[in-house]
């Protein structure tokens, strides 16, 4: 009853009053990651702010704004809107299908004149929203039956299959280990998801059957890098030897050589972790993913702190998708996962993926800031 | 009901998502473990391929040494070449620039062509070779117009010059850029401007005239483009080499050799076996080989029956003719087969078995002594003693005074001319040696062959009074401090005793000075330089009897393959001989008209030098010191 007093109280909160509710520990931790990113954007870009570190700071502050702005949404709005949001996405992505085939290869955004927008980027959160909702309604005897689990599978799969027609793999796993969590979480029996690995397995050839020459070529130079050392390989040899040559302590900060000298590819996007480490160490590497921990553990608590089912799975898919970002990024660089194209998360240049994470993490702290509203499992307000 | 069920929704949640959370970190730590991996437990094998990546090591090739006179004068120096280069990315238009040059250079359309095609090949910031071997002209031109021709510029490299050419081509040799099987694994043998000794001098001397490569450590990005330089390390200069040739010698013999068809020379001091000119002609010009011959002059040198390319001193095997009688006389004294002074009867031909055998004088000499029969080369007389002595006798002593074995001289190809044997023959053609063989030996024909160099060493041995001096070339290597002076032998006697030795002096000196001698025409005046010599005609093919009947040929009828090589072995001064000299001409004619005014005029030049010129120790230091001054490693 207490509760529920509190939470009656929580909703009648001004927008000044959620302000103060918001998570500002997690925000420090968000912002001290970016700083990195800004310090590492500056040195790749020789010693000056240009052409990355200034622009990245622009789009942080921006993103940064957006993400209070949407913490203080009540995740109710989110949760009537969900499907909505979901269909918008897969309509952006059948545009973006269809704009790519008319200008003759592969296209990922949509020009909007004033900016590039990703759809992709929209549906790794329209997806966590939908499949939240879903596990939110469904009856948790209902849950263990097949059939309840073929919408959500269907809802899962769809753009995972649009994305990866795009073709962008890195996003298609990431839509897929980030569906796989939360149907998880939601309560799918453990065998099922041992079923669905055995049937992954199975489909990998048929899988392979479906990718471009040059992803077949990303995945052999993965397994076997000095085949190719002047061609597809290069960037990840380049990479170990950046990262290894970094040693403890780095070769100080605008020291790096492979970094400076051009011999580390794509060192402002995709490669910043190695350009990092050489200059900083595993020390800076260290650094790095405690942040990232601090982050990943932040998630989990506001996750269960969460009293709405909703608010839990929502909380919890934000960030098991930051997190598949950061791992995946980060064992690509090491030479662990084949090159796929995944940016290091609030760390790579890039407007987009900084942007849709801040984005995320607004819905993230809006769960914390609504950690006590309920909701009932056919969407309406339990009181 | 609903909120029981919502609880054990939520503990369910909290189960999972704690074992997520786990295996989340679990994850991390594994990243953690990589990360220790290549950068603890690896950190030295990456660190030490960034640094390969990042450092470009660049030989500095070290200028090649020198030769030089025994004067100091400078056989063979390196010569700055300029040539122009253009670096495309700093052009505004390459279209432009290539075409301001093409008027200053006169480009032709193929040089148009090689060069847009090698621009092609190549980064845009390393430079592309417009021209090269610049004349000065050229080079000013360039400089003057330089403002109007960005990205243009001279760049200058180093080349091997000859400036005496074809005088000295056999005895230098020349350099080459490496051929495939030369490559050592030594990266300076593959710079691009690197060449190596191909022949003489420049080849049995190359591992010391080539000097230590320097290294430069550069920072290159991963495009190749230089950085900046991180190190340098200078390399030596290759060391010069003084010879024992006296340039003003050599030329003169080259002058005079030119007269000739084809005909090789040598000149050496007797007591050191320094030689003072070591000459062949026809010669080629060996800056022809630096500068890239062509094909087309390649085979006229080949095809030239006067052989141009082959250093006829040093590898022509030629009969010696009657230069050879000493041999058969000190044989002959030693083995005591006949007295200096019993005289053997000439009637102009000698008879063995059926066969009879020729004097060159058709009306024979009558009775002649020894020195006698030096004097005026009596064939008789040495078809008799070479018949009492056999062949083995005659050619152990030959082989004493340095002929039927290379002299072992620091040059390639020297050959080993032919001293016959009993043995030699049975083994070569399994047959025994006939007795008229050795008649024919005994005065320089039939198997007997010996090589330009051998004869003026033998010759040498003859006049130092029987010391077994060997012939060098070289003198000094010098490294710009310290001269390596090669120390004198001290020379092994060859066991002639003095009164044989007297005697064939004695016969020698008559040769040119006695009235009846077959070179008195030859003889040298001034009693202070006077020569003692041999002449020597060898016959390249048989005469015939009929050819006997009808008179022998007036030498331009007979085609000039057909005719007698002419030889002359000299020395002088008589009374303290100091230099010995040989002369062949190849199918000259005879040894006394055509080889023994050569080697006359020879031996006054080189007693003339000993005067005007006698040789300055310091000098050599002094022309050393010059260069030291000079830069050390630089292109």
């Amino acid at each position: 009853m207490i509760a529920l007093g509190l939470a009656a109280g929580r909703r009648r909160l001004t927008f000044w009053g959620k302000l103060l509710q918001i998570n500002w520990g997690l925000a420090l931790v968000l912002t001290l990651v970016a700083s990195i990113g800004f310090a590492t954007l500056y040195s790749a870009g020789g010693g000056s702010f240009e052409p990355w570190s200034v622009r990245q700071m622009m789009r942080f502050g921006v993103g940064f704004v957006v993400m209070v702005a949407l913490a203080t949404v009540d995740i109710r709005i989110w949760f009537r809107w969900a499907y909505a949001i979901y269909a918008a996405a897969i309509a952006l992505l059948v545009a973006v299908e269809v704009a790519g085939r008319i200008g003759m290869g592969a296209q990922r955004w949509l020009d909007l004149g004033v900016f590039q927008f990703q759809p992709t980027e929209m549906m790794r959160v329209a997806l966590i929203m939908v499949l939240a909702r879903y596990f939110h309604c469904v009856a948790p005897e209902n849950v263990g039956r097949p059939h309840y689990l073929l919408w959500p599978a269907v809802l899962a799969l769809a753009p995972a299959f649009l994305v990866f027609k795009q073709p962008d793999l890195g996003s298609a796993v990431l839509l897929l280990s980030t569906a796989g969590a939360l149907f998880f979480l939601g309560g799918v029996r453990i065998w099922k998801f041992a079923l669905l690995g055995g049937l992954a397995i199975a489909a990998v050839p048929v899988a392979w059957s479906f990718l471009r020459d040059y992803q077949k070529q990303r995945v052999w130079t993965f397994l076997d890098p000095e085949s190719d050392p002047l061609g597809a390989g290069y960037h990840i040899i380049q990479s170990k030897i950046a990262l290894g040559s970094g040693g403890i302590w780095g070769k100080g900060y605008l020291q790096g050589t492979q970094g400076h000298l051009q011999f580390l590819p794509e060192k402002q996007t995709d490669f910043i972790f190695t350009m990092l480490t050489e200059e900083w160490g595993i020390v800076g590497g260290l650094t790095l993913l405690a942040l990232y921990t601090v982050i990943l553990l932040y998630g989990l608590a506001i996750a269960l702190r969460a009293r709405s089912q909703f608010g839990r799975l929502l909380a919890a898919g934000v960030i098991v998708s930051f997190y598949v970002y950061a791992f995946i990024n980060m064992s690509m660089v090491m030479g662990l996962l084949p090159v796929v194209g995944v940016p290091l998360p609030l760390v790579s240049y890039g407007g987009t993926s900084m942007m849709t994470l801040l984005a995320s993490f607004g819905l993230l702290i809006g769960v914390y800031v609504h950690r006590d509203v309920q909701i009932a499992r056919d969407g309406g307000v339990e009181e | 009901m609903g909120r029981q069920r919502d609880q054990d929704r939520a503990k369910q949640f909290t189960r999972r998502a704690l074992v997520m959370g786990g295996a989340q970190l679990g994850l991390f730590g594994a990243l953690v473990a990589r990360m220790y991996f290549l950068q603890v437990v690896e950190r030295d094998k990456y660190a030490t391929l960034a640094e390969e990546n990042r450092i470009n090591l660049r030989l500095l090739a070290p200028p090649r040494g020198r030769l030089l006179d025994r004067y100091g004068d400078v056989l063979a120096e390196n010569q700055l070449n300029y040539r122009v280069v253009v670096i495309p990315e700093q052009t505004g238009s390459i279209e432009a620039t290539l075409e301001g040059l093409t008027h200053l250079l006169s480009l032709s359309e193929a040089d148009i062509k090689r060069i847009l095609r090698d621009m092609a090949r190549q980064r845009r910031f390393l430079p592309v070779t417009i021209k090269d071997n610049l004349a000065w002209e050229e080079v000013s031109r360039i400089a003057v117009n330089a403002q109007d021709l960005p990205g243009v510029q001279i760049d200058v490299g180093s080349s091997r010059n000859y400036p005496d050419g074809a005088a000295l081509a056999h005895v230098l040799g020349y350099v080459a850029p490496p051929a495939e099987a030369d490559l050592t694994g030594d990266p300076l043998l593959e710079l691009p401007d690197f060449r190596i000794g191909r022949a003489g001098v420049e080849r049995v001397y190359d591992l010391a005239l080539r000097g230590k490569a320097g290294t430069s450590q550069i920072e290159v990005n991963a495009a190749g483009r230089p950085i900046r330089e991180l190190a340098r390390v200078n390399g030596e200069p290759g060391l010069d080499l003084a010879l024992t040739l006296d340039l003003h010698l050599q030329r003169y013999a080259m002058e005079r050799l030119a007269k000739e068809e084809s005909a090789a020379a040598a000149v050496m001091e007797v007591d050191t076996g320094e030689v003072l000119a070591l000459a062949s002609s026809p010669s080629f010009d060996p800056n022809d080989f630096n500068r890239g011959i062509t094909a087309a002059q390649y085979r006229a040198l080949l095809g030239n029956d006067k052989t141009p390319l082959i250093n006829k001193a040093i590898a022509g095997q030629y009969a010696p003719g009657s230069t050879f009688k000493m041999m058969v006389a000190f044989a002959a004294l030693e083995a005591g087969v006949i007295q200096p002074d019993s005289r053997v009867a000439c009637p102009g031909h000698y008879e063995l078995g059926d066969t009879r055998f020729h004097c060159w004088k058709k009306g024979g000499h009558g009775a002649l002594s020894m020195i006698d029969a030096i004097a005026q080369s009596c064939d008789v007389y040495f078809y008799e003693v070479s018949r009492r002595l056999g062949i083995d006798k005659i050619s152990a002593m030959a082989r004493r005074f340095g002929l039927g074995k290379a002299v072992a001289i620091d040059l390639p190809g020297e050959k080993d001319g032919l001293m016959p044997t009993r043995d030699w023959k049975l083994g070569r053609y399994g047959q025994a040696w006939a007795q008229g063989e050795s008649v024919v030996a005994g005065i320089g024909q039939g198997f007997v062959l010996a090589t330009p160099l051998q004869l003026v060493t033998m010759t040498a041995r003859i006049a130092n009074g029987g010391l077994a001096v060997s012939p060098r070339l070289t003198r000094d290597l010098v490294d710009g401090r310290r001269v390596f002076e090669r120390p004198a032998a001290k020379l092994a006697s060859l066991g002639i005793p003095a009164q044989h030795m007297a005697l064939v002096q004695r016969g020698m000196r008559n040769v040119v000075n006695d009235p009846r001698g077959t070179a008195f025409r030859a003889r040298i005046v001034d009693p202070e330089m006077a020569m003692a010599g041999k002449t020597g005609t060898s016959q390249v093919r048989r005469i015939t009897e009929e050819e006997r009947r009808v008179g022998i040929r007036k030498a331009h009828q007979v085609p000039w393959k057909e005719r007698d090589h002419a030889l002359f072995l000299g020395y002088a001064p008589v009374a303290e001989p100091k230099f010995a000299a040989a002369v062949v001409v190849e199918h000259g004619g005879g040894g006394s008209a055509v080889a023994a005014p050569i080697a006359r005029d020879l031996l006054i030049e080189v007693q003339k030098r000993a005067r005007e010129r006698p040789l300055p120790g310091a000098r050599l230091a002094e022309a050393t010191r010059e260069r030291a001054g000079e830069p050390g490693a630089g292109r």
